[in-house]
């Protein structure tokens, strides 16, 4: 089974992208996928998580995943903010939305790391809610490349799956983008 | 034909309420419960649902709505958590009295005071003595089958069946569904016959005041007393047991799906160790049980899905067996023990099964609970039990100095 912890804003699409992330691994065959919400109230701009199980397996667990396969943040801020290399597991993978390398994140040297600037991606191609560049989906295209879990042919189908057609155009498009421009570091543990 | 979709389990009650075509849907909104009919007001703006949607200031008169539509012959449904279906206890009382099958979703929340919107089974515990039938769920498959069954079980024995899932680690965690087909369930689920139809050409009095002893009517037909209608719901809410067990056997021969009627079990046949449980709790400790046998402990999971009727005889069968029982329970019966564990060892009294019970209260007001946590709980109980201690209640995790 892979756990998978996303962190973000109140607002950043954190609980969707857990969701479309879900389906898509369930789209590509694996028979247990489960997404949930931080249980509780939500307030806009807060940090909050939400959390995807994928497994071969029908997933027979609900409690708070303890230490994640791969952790992805929405907002580089939130390092400041909350203590999210406490919930990876050591040789986990780390996806970042931020237009650092991955070289100048500070990080153990053990676990796996990709960024993308999925700010500039989602500026790009419009992809813009409330002010705000809609960050999510290109980080399921980094999480396709680098995690290699559920595959980004699928991921597509995902957000076909949850989004009408247009919608579901500029998204994919800017996943493959984001797939493309990942900046991916290897760590020095073993990959999980 | 299978119809998948990754759903939270409030949209699986909306949708087994939508496929049981209900006619009337009354609700107040209450967290964690809100989707739930957020969801099927929706459909019905969208013309998606022919039900008349009633909006209302209380979940008190929400249950006075229901007892209303049912009683002129609509299907009816509702759903609601913790101070809501406290608020509704005295018309729940009514509705079981008054024999109608309404079928209501309770989403298991955490009563105050102090206030908490998370998740334990206090609420639905609190309404145990309401004449309800209670079925408890273990996943989002099965609320949406539930949901359908329900309908068909408080039809049959004219009673109302509250559907208990888990607030937030059911009602807003998405998995798989397989959405059942609407015609198979029209074919599943007969229209709803009431016993009593309340209409303008042939108006009645319903329920007016009753007394101790029998008693003729008007017409000079010698009409029950109080008491003699509270034994029939006492003896339907016993006969409903084989109802269960009935529609849930005839629900996996057309839909392939058995969740087990009364209750189930897993890893139950060679087990040195049984736990019991109900709703998410019980799925999370077959993962336990998982763990449990990877470190040379046979443990097997019984997992109680009705908890009203209790399932005397078939709880006694599962356990026949059983060389030490652990129960594993969101409720507490305040100055007593957790309500489950109390109502196990009750229906094992004189049966010669004499295995240690251990009680373990848990997950109260949300407190995570993880499989491992359940497993060292167990191993833990085993150890004293090993020691001679038959009968022990331990709070998981929780501070009791």
């Amino acid at each position: 089974m892979y756990e998978v912890i996303w962190h973000g804003r109140g607002g950043q699409g954190v609980v969707i992208a857990a969701q479309i992330l879900a389906e898509s691994a369930y789209l590509q065959g694996f028979k247990g996928v489960t997404s949930a919400p931080t249980f509780g109230p939500e307030r806009r701009g807060a940090p909050l998580t939400a959390s995807t199980r994928i497994s071969d397996t029908p997933i027979r667990t609900f409690s708070q995943i303890e230490r994640a396969d791969i952790v992805v943040v929405l907002d580089p801020t939130l390092f400041t903010a909350v203590n999210i290399l406490g919930s990876l597991k050591p040789t986990g993978w780390l996806l970042v939305n931020t237009s650092q390398q991955p070289d100048e994140l500070d990080v153990t040297a053990g676990i796996n790391v990709a960024t993308v600037d999925a700010a500039a991606i989602a500026l790009k191609f419009h992809l813009i809610k409330e002010g705000a560049p809609i960050v999510n989906t290109p980080m399921l295209g980094v999480f396709a490349r680098a995690a290699g879990i559920v595959d980004v042919e699928h991921m597509e189908k995902g957000l076909k799956w949850k989004l009408s057609g247009t919608a579901a155009a500029t998204n994919i498009a800017a996943l493959r983008a984001a797939y493309e421009e990942a900046r991916i570091k290897p760590g020095t543990s073993q990959v999980p | 034909m299978s119809n998948v979709q990754i759903m939270t389990g409030n949209s699986a009650a909306a949708w087994g309420a939508r496929l049981a075509k209900v006619q009337v849907v009354s609700a107040y909104p209450i967290t964690p419960s809100t989707s739930v009919t957020e969801t099927i007001a929706n459909w019905v703006e969208r013309g998606e649902l022919k039900a008349e949607y009633v909006r209302v200031e209380s979940e008190h008169s929400v249950m006075t709505v229901c007892v209303s539509a049912s009683t002129v012959g609509a299907r009816v449904f509702t759903s609601t958590s913790s101070h809501g279906l406290l608020y509704m206890h005295e018309q729940l009382h009514w509705a079981a009295g008054s024999r109608l099958p309404i079928v209501l979703c309770c989403i298991n929340r955490g009563v105050g005071a102090p206030w908490s919107i998370f998740n334990d089974q206090q609420d639905s515990i609190a309404q145990r003595d309401t004449g309800w039938i209670q079925i408890y769920c273990r996943d989002n498959q099965e609320i949406i089958d539930s949901v359908i069954q329900a309908y068909r079980i408080a039809e049959e024995v004219y009673c109302p069946v509250m559907v208990c899932y888990d607030g937030f680690v059911l009602s807003h965690t998405m998995m798989p569904v397989d959405i059942p087909d609407a015609e198979e369930v029209c074919r599943f689920l007969p229209p709803y016959k009431p016993h009593t139809l309340l209409c303008a050409e042939e108006p009645r009095n319903i329920n007016p005041v009753i007394f101790p002893w029998q008693r003729r009517d008007a017409e000079g037909v010698l009409r029950d007393g109080y008491m003699d209608m509270r034994w029939k719901l006492q003896h339907a809410l016993e006969g409903s047991a084989a109802v269960i067990a009935r529609t849930s056997r005839d629900f996996a021969e057309r839909f392939g799906r058995d969740h087990g009627g009364l209750l189930w079990g897993y890893r139950t046949e060679d087990a040195e160790l049984f736990i019991a449980a109900m709703g998410s709790i019980a799925t999370e400790a077959t993962t336990a049980a998982d763990l449990l046998r990877e470190q040379g402990v046979r443990a097997g999971v019984v997992g109680v899905r009705v908890y009203r009727p209790f399932p005397r005889e078939e709880v006694r069968q599962a356990f026949r067996s059983a060389p030490a029982i652990i129960v594993f329970e969101k409720d507490i019966s305040y100055g007593y023990e957790g309500a489950l564990a109390a109502d196990i060892k009750a229906a094992l009294y004189g049966t010669g099964i004499a295995a240690p019970i251990h009680n373990f209260i848990a997950g109260l007001g949300g407190r995570d609970v993880k499989a491992h946590e359940l497993a060292e709980a167990v191993r833990a109980s085993l150890a004293a039990m090993a020691q001679g201690t038959r009968e022990r209640q331990t709070w998981l995790n929780c501070v009791t100095e």
